[in-house]
């Protein structure tokens, strides 16, 4: 987007300052430059993480939209890209690295794996989808999405940029923006959210156990 | 000497910077934005820069490209869609991760299965784009599309493809991937032929 | 193949063990099964007088239906041939086999492998953890009678696809609407997480740590799993005395997809493109690896024009693998991704013709059993004509031209991250970092398969074996998979490209079968055991970015912390195939 695209529709700009000047709003002008130097975090997970390195690479070159600097400290980037399998192993992680992004920040999920689980989604120790744990802002399917299928994911998170106001983003509102509790490893991935929930599980299928004995000996009774 | 390697280090990307230039000073203003300058640039003879500035301009894919799959649908010469599906089952079989949901259709009078899906799903989440449910479908019905676009904002509202996002025309098959379609058509030609020979006989 | 002409010292070591081998009868099955308590003392046997000194696969399987479980081993002669397979059974309520880990140091990472997901425990194995999932996880999963949060069938296709087929999300069926499971009765607020401290105390434990002399006190460094230098999601933990290394754990597991656990329940051609995404650089030679060996379970040869497209995919990602490799390992050095740049554009000049070839970048899936998916187009014939003899070999000559006299590259590799030969053989590694050592051991040479019987190039191998050693072996090798495909292009014969129809239900028989390919990585081999059933009934992935990791502790341990990095580099590997 340059000047030009900047200028808010209805005013005439004269001939000889066209390029130079644009009358625009705060929002846009904001917006436009958070738009144009998205510097996304170096992290990559599985085999999407090579078609993100393409696309950082000599043939598609996303340093054409401003994203040159792959920041492999979650401190300075604004663009958490979470290119691959998310496993349980990995999600507590991800997520700590998140709580560390500094504000604004966003999270693109590449590949049907970070989206909601992928081919080995039935597996027992994938995650569904990264978005059980951490907000996703644009999902790009595919597997593995193309370099330029990336791309345009980009392009579409860059619109939803465009799209927010100053007044009500989350990163200046008064509340802060709470931290995503990290999951535990126990015998599985524990949500330390979802504590009551697991407990009540667990303890429902130990008296489905224990009916399932009780049947059974009764039954051997009656035999 | 260290220094000299560095310059040596440099002079690489000299000469590319150089060649880039040399190279758009002979493709002169066919270079960007056409087809032959996208050609050119991933030609295997190329010494300058290959960059492809997508979005406006775009590298082609090649007619295997695969996708997501997506089911072709003939049109009648009354404008009427008719699906080639005829829900025989055997995409959701082969499907490594096991992401395509048919309904198939029963006959409300007779009770026989109708040779149409009431349903067809393919949950894009799941789906590895192998392309075994495009080589094993033996209706020539459901094919691996090259649309590569399609991000979306919210996946529980889009990445369940049902069959009003997967249906799409035979031409635009025949667009994507004209010599599987044509090869497809003359075999299925053949075949017409045969069976009419055969009611002639 | 139950009457194997065995040399005359084999025969020797047979008859010492006469009651404790014996043959392994069942149809379709090789090898010889011996009797736990025999272990040790035949498989010293077997490496000291018999030249079986390469042990590269030790792997599970779970026989539910006789209530055993199997230890099933691969032992090659480093001189080449074929595979000695012996197998180690036991129950399994209390399934213990007595540990190879310090015959073949090769067998430590692959038991512990065989403990996390099947349970089995050795004896006397130094540093029995799991491995691929955490400490406290519930049970072992690649036991036929354990089942995932998210089980539907015990084999695919799954029922609720067709003809009814109501489409759900997984999550949505299970109660806890996630992919999670909890034993009965758990309540995580008790749970008290072990994290690392079984890592630690394995890390601190050294032997001779007690002796008497000056103390310093050691830090513990942790380093990835999100690193830049890590190639992935690898973590390693290295406890520090200065700046040298005293010890070197790696944490693996955090990209543990269970392939294998999947693949058990896929058909076999489900299975093809699951193994792109093992080595997810190299999808052709993953390709190859399953296609040989499920051929070789079912008795088929592909047809002739098959095999040279199947040769001629598999060099590609060779020069591919080789060029990530190099610029990779120029990464860790500081060359902060320039190199990297030059060797992806290549990179994308050979994707242009798997995309063309087969449909996809990355994820070729082109393999089928008994031939490939497609021919080559004409088109792009050309583009690889003009790849292999005028660009490839141009490039190579500018990287030679750049790279190998550099200072910085020399002054970091040279003599960094050595590892002997007898090492190297004994650690189990394969491909560039055995030959790197010296040990001119290449599959294609060693137990040919496909056309490479046929074709000229050499084993390429350097005798320093260190990381130098490595980055020059591999760049010679580029230049001999151009000369094989140079052969392959001008040789390439016309014909089918498939033997019969392509189709999805394909007839096993019985059996067990381990096919093995030289990936770019090393050694890749798949075992599977077959029930005469549509899906493998084991099917296991020896993978060599997995057993080559082995090496780095040893290569690492008294070196300085920087050089693990490069170390690491030098090793190669992809995380896709480490934690599969
Ligand atoms: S979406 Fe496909 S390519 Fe991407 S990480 Fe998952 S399996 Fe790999
Ligand atoms: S294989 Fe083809 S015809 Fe059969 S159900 Fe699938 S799309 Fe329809
Ligand atoms: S492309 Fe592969 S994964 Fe996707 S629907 Fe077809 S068979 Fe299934």
């Amino acid at each position: 987007m340059g000047v030009e695209d900047l200028n808010l529709p209805g005013y005439e700009i004269p001939s000889a300052m066209k390029g130079n000047i644009a009358i625009t709003t705060l929002d846009r002008i904001y917006n436009w430059c958070r738009q144009n130097s998205v510097w996304p975090m170096m992290f990559g997970l599985a085999c999407c993480a090579f078609e993100m390195i393409c696309s950082a690479a000599s043939r598609f070159d996303f340093s054409r939209f401003g994203m040159e600097v792959m920041r492999p400290s979650p401190r300075q980037a604004d663009l958490m890209l979470v290119s691959g399998t998310v496993t349980k192993k990995m999600i507590p992680q991800i997520v700590r690295l998140y709580n560390q992004m500094s504000e604004p920040k966003y999270v693109l999920a590449m590949g049907s794996c970070a989206c909601g689980g992928g081919p080995f989604k039935e597996g027992y120790s994938v995650v569904s989808g990264v978005d059980k744990f951490i907000p996703v802002d644009v999902y790009v399917p595919g597997c593995p999405p193309t370099p330029q299928a990336l791309l345009h994911g980009f392009a579409v998170l860059r619109k939803k940029i465009e799209n927010e106001s100053i007044r009500t983003v989350r990163w200046y509102r008064k509340e802060a923006v709470p931290e995503i509790p990290i999951p535990v490893l126990g015998p599985d991935l524990m949500d330390p959210r979802r504590y009551a929930e697991i407990k009540a599980y667990a303890a429902e299928k130990a008296q489905q156990r224990e009916q399932e004995a009780a049947g059974s000996l009764n039954e051997g009774g009656q035999a | 000497m260290t220094g000299l390697a560095i310059l040596r280090g440099l002079w690489i990307t000299l000469k590319r910077l150089i060649m880039t230039y040399v190279e758009d000073f002979k493709g002169g203003k066919n270079r960007y934005y056409t087809s032959e300058g996208i050609e050119a640039r991933r030609d295997y003879r190329v010494r300058g820069a290959i960059t492809i500035q997508y979005p406006e301009e775009k590298l082609p894919v090649p007619e295997r490209f695969r996708y997501v799959p997506f089911l072709v649908y003939d049109e009648t010469p009354d404008g009427e869609r008719k699906l080639r599906c005829t829900s025989c089952g055997i995409c959701a079989r082969v499907c490594p991760p096991q992401c395509i949901w048919i309904v198939r259709g029963t006959d409300a009078n007779t009770g026989k299965p109708i040779p149409t899906p009431l349903a067809f799903y393919i949950d894009v989440d799941v789906c590895m784009n192998c392309g075994m449910c495009a080589e094993f479908c033996p209706f020539d019905s459901i094919k691996m599309d090259h649309d590569y676009e399609i991000a979306t904002y919210d996946r529980f509202a889009h990445h369940i493809f049902d069959l009003e996002k997967l249906a799409k025309s035979a031409a635009y098959y025949a667009k994507i991937r004209p010599t599987d379609y044509a090869a497809e058509e003359a075999v299925r030609r053949e075949k017409a032929a045969k069976a009419a020979q055969k009611t002639e006989a | 193949m139950t009457q194997q002409v065995l040399a005359k010292q084999v025969q020797e070591v047979f008859a010492r063990f006469s009651d404790g081998v014996v043959e392994d009868q069942r149809v379709g099955y090789q090898g010889y099964i011996v009797a736990p308590e025999h272990l040790l003392d035949f498989a010293r046997a077997l490496r000291d007088e018999c030249g079986y000194d390469y042990l590269t696969t030790v792997t599970g399987v779970d026989y539910l239906a006789d209530g055993k479980m199997e230890v099933v081993y691969h032992a090659f002669k480093t001189l080449g041939g074929p595979a000695l397979e012996f197998k180690v059974q036991t129950n399994r309520q209390n399934p213990i086999v007595p540990s190879l880990a310090l015959i073949y140091p090769s067998a430590e990472l692959q038991e512990r492998e065989i403990w996390d997901l099947f349970g089995i425990r050795f004896e006397g194995h130094p540093d029995l953890r799991r491995i691929l999932l955490w400490e406290g996880f519930y049970g072992h999963p690649l036991r036929k009678d354990w089942k995932e949060p998210y089980f539907e069938e015990v084999a695919k296709p799954f029922k609720s696809r067709f003809p009814d087929g109501k489409v759900y999300r997984a999550e949505d069926k299970h109660p806890l609407k996630d992919n999670i499971d909890f034993p009965e009765g758990f309540d995580p607020a008790k749970w008290e997480a072990e994290g690392d401290a079984a890592l630690y105390k394995a890390l601190t434990n050294i032997p001779g740590a007690d002796e008497p002399g000056i103390k310093t006190e050691q830090i513990i460094l942790n380093f990835g799993p999100q690193h830049p230098s890590t190639h992935g999601v690898f973590r390693m933990a290295v406890l520090l005395d200065g700046e040298t290394i005293v010890n070197l754990k790696h944490v693996l597991g955090y990209l543990h997809r269970n392939h294998e656990k999947i693949g058990e329940r896929n058909t076999y051609i489900q299975n093809m493109p699951f193994t792109d995404r093992l080595d997810y650089i190299t999808s052709m030679s993953n390709n190859f690896g399953y296609a040989v060996a499920v051929e070789k379970l079912m008795g088929i040869q592909p047809p002739e024009r098959a095999e040279y497209l199947r040769v001629m995919m598999a060099e590609f990602t060779r020069v591919i693998s080789h060029l990530m490799s190099i610029g990779f390992l120029l990464n860790d050095l500081g060359a902060f991704f320039t190199p990297m740049m030059y060797a992806l554009e290549e990179r994308e000049m050979i994707l242009d013709v798997f995309e063309a070839v087969s449909g996809s970048r990355m994820m070729c899936n082109y393999f089928r059993f008994g031939g490939v998916a497609h021919d080559v187009p004409d088109y792009i014939f050309d583009k690889i004509k003009g790849l292999v003899f005028e660009r490839l070999p141009r490039r190579v000559d500018e990287i030679d031209a750049y790279l190998t006299k550099n200072e910085i590259i020399r002054a970091r590799c040279e003599g960094v991250g050595v590892l002997t030969p007898e090492q190297a053989i004994a650690l189990g590694v394969s491909g560039p970092l055995l030959r790197g050592s010296g040990v001119p051991y290449d599959i294609r040479r060693a137990e040919p398969y496909s056309i490479y019987d046929r074709l000229d190039f050499d084993v390429v191998f350097t005798e320093h074996g260190d990381v130098y050693d490595r980055y020059l072996v591999r760049l010679e090798e580029i230049r001999q998979s151009i000369r094989i495909l140079q052969q392959v292009v001008k040789q390439m014969p016309e014909g089918p490209i498939q033997i019969g129809k392509s189709t999805y239900q394909v007839k096993v028989p019985p059996g067990e079968a381990y096919g093995r390919v030289e990936a770019p990585k090393g050694e890749l081999g798949f075992y599977l055991v077959s029930d005469g059933k549509p899906n493998p009934y084991r099917y296991h992935v020896r993978s060599p970015s997995f057993v080559n990791l082995g090496a780095l502790a040893p290569m690492s341990i008294g070196s300085k912390v920087a050089d693990a990095v490069v170390n690491l580099g030098s090793i190669d590997i992809v995380l896709g195939e480490v934690d599969r």
